[in-house]
């Protein structure tokens, strides 16, 4: 098996080769929102796919996210199986009643004989001073609202293989890659977002977190770019001494919240680690979970972090603030373990 | 009717000083990021959309404005914001991620806001145009007889908000403008590609208001066009819709390989820049002396580079102020 994990591709190729190989294999799969053609999306999402396969399968549209998110549903329901691109997601604003009260209801509404198969890809996260409508993550308000799954990866093999998956569901899948997984070249470099993909499809199951790096000190769970900055944080951690262990939830939606507990139950001490805003999102559900399910193993109150309650500022050292990053995290860990 | 001479030369002015300034800016943001681009390097990071070649739908509009009157516009705001005197320093400083900025450094280019003049935009396309819409509804409640002018681009025209703006426009048959810059791009996809009709200003009659097509990247086929809109809605007779035609002349955003239009669509613009004939119009008129331009050029750059020096030199905002602000 060894030649096939051979390849190295960046999580973008790996995102826009799993569409293809789905598209390839399956006739009713298409895409369609802004600039995914010709450009191949903002964020190379859809690279390539429009020359493969043409524009009745690679459909640029209007700026109109009401209009063709809409029109997914609508053609997820009649035997298709749309993924529409969302360019950012902070521009939900203008289409979310379609998300959250038709995509995400209407299997429900129908008590079950409706279904809905379609993929939403979005890109979010910060950290490059695009200010406050261009570098929200936001996934823990989509996993606030129920119906649908929420996806979220951080590398290249799980890109590829949560979104084969993602496109095979039945339910409504929301896709969110962060920019600075991607491994674009415009983009500050992150040797992390290039990685080995198998060629072949293969999928990695909705709703099962990684262990991204083992440790016996302390788990700190995380999602998305962050994961990055755990890893960095551990390395650092371990010459001093503390033995890390990362938890890549790798979706929201459905929580893999086995693998929280289980972490927690291992290291006895949690540090959440988040990208959204802090009050009443991820950190809070995956804290949460740990003292519902080991409350008894903890040895100190778990801590998070999260961008304070503030939108995304543009100037660098304001964003550089608010963002979560290795630095924290390292302090952040050094504050559990002497508490 | 005549156009007064001040009137052609402040606008020629205007355009100066915008073209100037986007070319700074362009400078200043890709030199920071060679050879390898990083978006997020260098003095001005972030995402760049400037107007260079869309400065005509910008100065035509302004001699008509007075005291008072506000504007929303777009992620590509400077040519308005500076043709309708945006302080200059703090714009530039609010680029440059400064606390002497309009926001202290927390909207960046695509967030400048000023009360005096009332100036907003935002990145999110069309989001201004109710908000123009509410700015004209609170000068009809307070019985001023300020105007707003909405400006926004031609792939905004198929989103949500411009239809129901339109509509409620004219159903309180408000004093607002609405201005398409139409420079048939919505970053790669072309408007025959978005767009169910041709032009878009066909679609006030939707809405029962006038319609205007402005064939010419010309700032005085804009002025003449924009003077009726404007004292129309500053006489209590409503909204209209004016569509100016007009060139985005650099990519999407900076970095933009801009592939996706040809090389002959490109040479196309470049020929018919307005910095190039807008000027040569004014001095075969003789409404301008070489001497006079010369000199309105070395003033419109000073003021550019003094504000860009001036940006350059504030400081940074500390930090922990991003924690203000949050709530009044
Ligand atoms: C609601 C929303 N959808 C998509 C985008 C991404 N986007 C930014 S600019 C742009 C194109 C806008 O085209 P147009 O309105 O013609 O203005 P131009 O850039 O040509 O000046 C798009 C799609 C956005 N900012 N907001
Ligand atoms: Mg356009």
């Amino acid at each position: 098996m060894t030649t096939l994990t051979e390849r190295k591709l960046t999580t973008q190729k790996a995102i826009a080769e799993a569409i293809a190989q789905e598209m390839e294999a399956d006739e009713s799969v298409f895409v369609m929102g802004e600039d995914v053609g010709v450009y191949g999306g903002i964020f190379g999402a859809t690279e390539g796919l429009l020359d493969r396969f043409g524009p009745d399968r690679v459909m640029d549209t209007p700026i109109s996210e009401t209009g063709f998110i809409g029109a997914a549903i609508g053609a997820a329901i009649n035997g298709m199986r749309p993924i529409a691109e969302l360019m950012f997601v902070d521009f939900f604003g203008v289409c979310m009643d379609q998300i959250y009260n038709n995509m995400a209801k209407i299997h429900y509404f129908s008590g079950g004989n409706v279904k809905v198969p379609m993929v939403l890809t979005t890109a979010c996260g910060g950290g490059y001073s695009d200010a406050g409508q261009h570098s929200q993550t936001l996934w823990g308000m989509f996993a606030h609202l129920p119906g649908m799954k929420v996806v979220v990866p951080s590398n290249p093999y799980d890109a590829k293989g949560l979104m084969i998956a993602a496109i095979r569901d039945d339910n409504p899948v929301v896709y969110m890659f962060h920019k600075g997984v991607l491994g674009l070249g415009w983009m500050t470099p992150n040797p992390r977002a290039i990685g080995p993909v198998p060629e072949e499809p293969y999928t990695v199951p909705l709703g099962k977190a990684a262990v991204a790096r083992e440790g016996t000190d302390v788990s700190v769970v995380t999602v998305g770019l962050t994961v990055h900055r755990a890893l960095d944080a551990a390395e650092t951690l371990e010459a001093k001494g503390i033995s890390t262990e990362v938890v890549d939830l790798r979706s929201l939606v459905p929580l893999d919240r086995e693998a929280i507990v289980a972490s927690v139950r291992k290291t006895h001490r949690l540090l959440v680690v988040d990208e959204d805003y802090r009050s009443f999102g991820m950190t809070g559900e995956v804290i949460t979970t740990a003292i519902e399910g080991a409350f008894d193993y903890l040895d100190a109150p778990p801590a998070r972090i999260a961008v304070p309650d503030v939108p995304i500022p543009y100037s660098r050292p304001l964003e550089q603030f608010v963002l979560p990053d290795a630095d924290k995290i390292v302090a952040g860990v050094e504050a559990l373990m002497a508490g | 009717m005549e156009i007064p001479r001040d009137d052609l030369v402040a606008m020629y002015a205007a355009m100066v000083k915008i073209r100037y300034f986007e070319e700074r800016i362009r400078e200043i943001y890709l030199d920071d990021k060679l050879p390898a681009f990083d978006i997020a390097a260098g003095r001005i990071p972030g995402e760049m959309h400037l107007a260079a070649g869309q400065e005509p739908v910008a100065v035509g509009v302004m001699p008509h404005l007075k005291d008072g009157d506000a504007i929303t516009a777009t992620h590509r705001p400077h040519h308005i914001a500076i043709a309708q005197g945006v302080d200059l320093q703090q714009m530039a400083a609010e680029i440059f991620g400064k606390d002497t900025g309009l926001g202290h450094g927390k909207g960046g280019h695509m967030h400048l806001f000023s009360i005096h003049p009332e100036f907003g935009c935002s990145g999110i396309i069309a989001e201004g145009m109710p908000v123009a819409v509410g700015a004209a509804l609170a000068f009809k409640k307070q019985g001023s007889d300020n105007v707003a002018l909405s400006f926004f681009g031609d792939g905004a025209a198929n989103q949500g908000a411009f239809h129901e703006s339109l509509n409620l426009a004219a159903l309180w048959n408000l004093p607002v403008v609405f201005i398409c810059e139409d420079n048939r791009y919505a970053i790669s996809v072309p408007k025959e590609a978005s767009t169910a009709i041709a032009d878009n200003s066909d679609r006030a009659s939707a809405y029962g208001m006038p319609g205007v097509l402005v064939p010419d990247n010309d700032p005085v086929a804009v002025y003449e066009v924009a003077r009726e809109a404007i004292a129309r809605a500053r006489d209590g007779g409503g909204p209209s819709l004016i569509e100016v035609e007009t060139d985005r002349l650099w990519g999407h955003f900076e970095g933009d390989m801009d592939a996706y239009r040809s090389d002959e669509f490109k040479a196309a613009m470049a020929e018919r820049d307005p910095m190039k004939t807008y000027p040569a119009r004014l001095l075969s008129e003789g409404v301008l002396t070489p001497e006079e331009q010369e000199q309105l050029i070395k003033e419109a750059h000073a003021a550019v580079d003094e504000a860009i020096a001036f940006a350059e030199s504030s400081p940074y905002p500390r930090p922990e102020d991003a924690l203000l602000h949050v709530f009044a």
